[in-house]
């Protein structure tokens, strides 16, 4: 059995997501608890694996038993098993959570299909990040993509117009990448990860090189939602149903955030000639993005919309993290991508609760919460506090090694950005909790909470309080072996 | 000259890579959208396919016996690769018209138009 752990993290959601529909058929509540045990045995063997990479080292899987550069390779490290592990726990809290609430937005007759295609949401997420085969990965990424889309249209009229234009942004995103990919393939022969670095060692730098490498990047930037390529995702997450958006927000475009990293610093070198320009290209643009989304998220009057902007922003500053380059830098991206899936998972629930609370998600709407409803008011305020970056939680340590990483690189315009563009982030969270705390209250609350909805923003709170007091173990026990592992630090 | 017209599969590819793009971002009906963007698939699945072909190529297929005698020049034959990698491509490319026709359905079912301007209108009004 465990041997066999990196393939049944993808198998288990997969084959669940058409148990789940079949047994849609039965029962009208089976699905949902199909789909708790399918992310609940994940989340387990993805725990199991990890601490597998952490004694073992990092873990080797040939499908079909086939030797790698021929066969499929799935390949977990340190840094996509903690990935592997955090999405698939996170994805556990959201689904945890929301049962009756999808049993009030959505139809009866659409309960098992929702729920078969959370179950195939995270067979692609979790597929991303433990496939070591760069055509397996396209293919994985599109599963991911095609059930988003069926997601997002599921919502309120006007959802099916944002989920064509998310479909057409993604398509050309994915066929970015799969282009990228040819160039690859032309230089190199070979589809496997592990081959690719081996033989990109010896390759003179080409136009055709460089060409692959800035087509792959632009792919997975419009699925990150990087600066300029991010224009389908608020329209999409805000008309998604709320649950959907509680799902997807704080998975996928993290999930393709790692795939980034795993291109720029594992496959190829930041030593490669036109990476450098590159980089600087990358942080400039999540500069403007940190700035432009930061001032977006401000005026917005839907909670939602602004929390989206807040996402676009959390990105950038991954970006920025990514452009640095150097030791902090990137041990800052992947403490702020593990921490951002749990602060915007703990957010995205709270809009969630509160939607299905009050059926009402303007800003305003907000006023007089804190004494209602201590629980959503809890996630509010973690969620929000860890955004910023307060100390005790997780957020704080993120921010902080991103920050180093700017000062040690000197790059002073990225350290400015990272600043202002906290700093009017916090102006958006303290307005939400003075808005919740602070005023007077006119709410009529005329239902309780669903006991669900409690325990999973309570544990989104513990474990943001969690990961600031272990920030340290994660960076010495997960994230510093992966960097020194890539040599040149 | 020669030098350029040699490769024509790939400015066609190019071409067909542009043509898609230019239609997607400036038609305002959705149904020509979903069409630039099959060109589009398109155009890479056709790029994939010139990477493995050969002049005078073969069909990657040996004879089951007697292998041992035969001596195989590997450019006596097309590369299969890039070609069973499209065959998965293809799929994907079905699925995605398939689930961008459904959302056009759901579209003209709610808003009665397929125009990009129209339903941003509409959607701004309501």
């Amino acid at each position: 059995m465990n041997e066999q752990l990196p393939a049944l993290v993808v198998v288990i959601p997969l084959l669940f997501s058409f148990l789940i529909y079949l047994m849609g058929f039965i029962g009208r509540r089976m699905p949902y608890f199909l789909l708790l045990i399918s992310s609940a045995l994940t989340s387990l063997s993805s725990w199991k694996l990890l601490i597998r990479v952490i004694k073992e080292g990092p873990i080797s899987y040939h499908i079909g038993g086939w030797e790698p550069p021929w066969g499929i390779e799935y390949r977990v490290d340190h840094l996509n098993g903690v990935l592997a592990f955090v999405v698939s726990l996170v994805a556990f809290l959201v689904i945890l959570s929301f049962r009756e609430r999808v049993e009030k937005e959505v139809e009866v007759s659409r309960w098992s299909q929702l729920y078969a295609l959370f179950s195939l949401q995270l067979c692609g997420l979790l597929g991303i990040t433990v496939t070591g085969d760069v055509f397996n990965l396209y293919v994985l990424l599109e599963i991911a993509s095609f059930s988003a889309y069926a997601m997002v249209a599921i919502g309120k009229k006007g959802g099916e117009f944002s989920a064509f234009r998310y479909l057409i942004f993604g398509t050309i995103g994915a066929c970015c990448y799969l282009l990228g990919v040819g160039h690859l393939y032309i230089l190199t022969g070979s589809l496997n990860m592990v081959d690719i670095v081996n033989l990109l060692k010896n390759l003179p730098d080409s136009s055709a090189l460089r060409v692959g490498l800035c087509l792959l990047v632009i792919g997975i930037g419009v699925k990150m939602a990087l600066f300029p390529l991010h224009t389908w995702l608020p329209d999409a997450y805000s008309q998604a149903p709320s649950t959907v958006s509680a799902f997807l927000a704080p998975l996928a475009t993290k999930v393709a955030g790692y795939v980034l990293l795993r291109i720029l610093f594992w496959m190829f070198k930041p030593t490669f000639p036109s990476e450098k320009v590159l980089l600087e290209i990358l942080g400039w643009l999540a500069l403007i993005g940190a700035f432009f989304f930061s001032f977006m998220a401000i005026v917005q009057r839907e909670l939602r919309r602004a929390f989206c902007y807040l996402l676009l922003s959390e990105i950038s500053l991954l970006g920025m993290g990514v452009s640095s380059g150097n030791l902090d830098g990137l041990r800052g991206a992947i403490l702020h991508l593990i921490n951002d899936v749990f602060m915007m998972g703990c957010l995205f629930t709270s809009i969630c609760a509160f939607i299905h609370l009050f059926e009402n998600e303007g800003l305003k709407d907000l006023e007089g919460l804190g004494l209602k409803n201590p629980w959503v008011s809890l996630g509010f305020l973690i969620g929000g506090l860890s955004v910023i970056g307060i100390p005790p939680f997780g957020g704080f340590f993120s921010k902080w090694y991103l920050i180093l990483g700017t000062i040690e690189g000197k790059k002073w315009h990225l350290l400015v950005g990272l600043l202002v563009s906290s700093l009017i982030n916090a102006v958006l969270i303290f307005k939400i909790l003075e808005r919740i705390y602070l005023k007077g209250t006119h709410l009529e609350l005329s239902k309780r909470l669903p006991f669900c909805f409690s325990v999973s923003l309570l544990s989104f709170s513990i474990s943001l309080l969690l990961l600031g007091g272990l920030a340290s173990t994660i960076v010495k026990k997960v994230i510093d072996p992966w960097i020194f592992s890539l040599g040149g630090f | 000259m020669y030098e350029v017209l040699r490769h024509y599969n790939y400015w066609l590819y190019v071409l067909l890579l542009a043509l898609g793009l230019y239609g997607m971002m400036s038609k305002a009906n959705l149904m020509k959208k979903l069409i630039a963007m099959g060109i589009f698939q398109w155009a890479i699945i056709y790029y994939f396919i010139s990477i493995g072909a050969k002049k005078g190529g073969n069909i990657p297929i040996f004879p089951e016996h007697g292998i041992e005698n035969l001596t195989i020049r590997a450019q006596d034959y097309v590369n299969p690769l890039p070609h069973v990698l499209m065959l998965t491509a293809i799929v994907v490319g079905v699925a995605t018209t398939g689930i961008a026709l459904a959302l056009l359905i759901k579209i003209w079912q709610n808003w009665n138009t397929l125009e990009e301007d129209e339903i941003l209108q509409r959607m701004r009004n309501e």
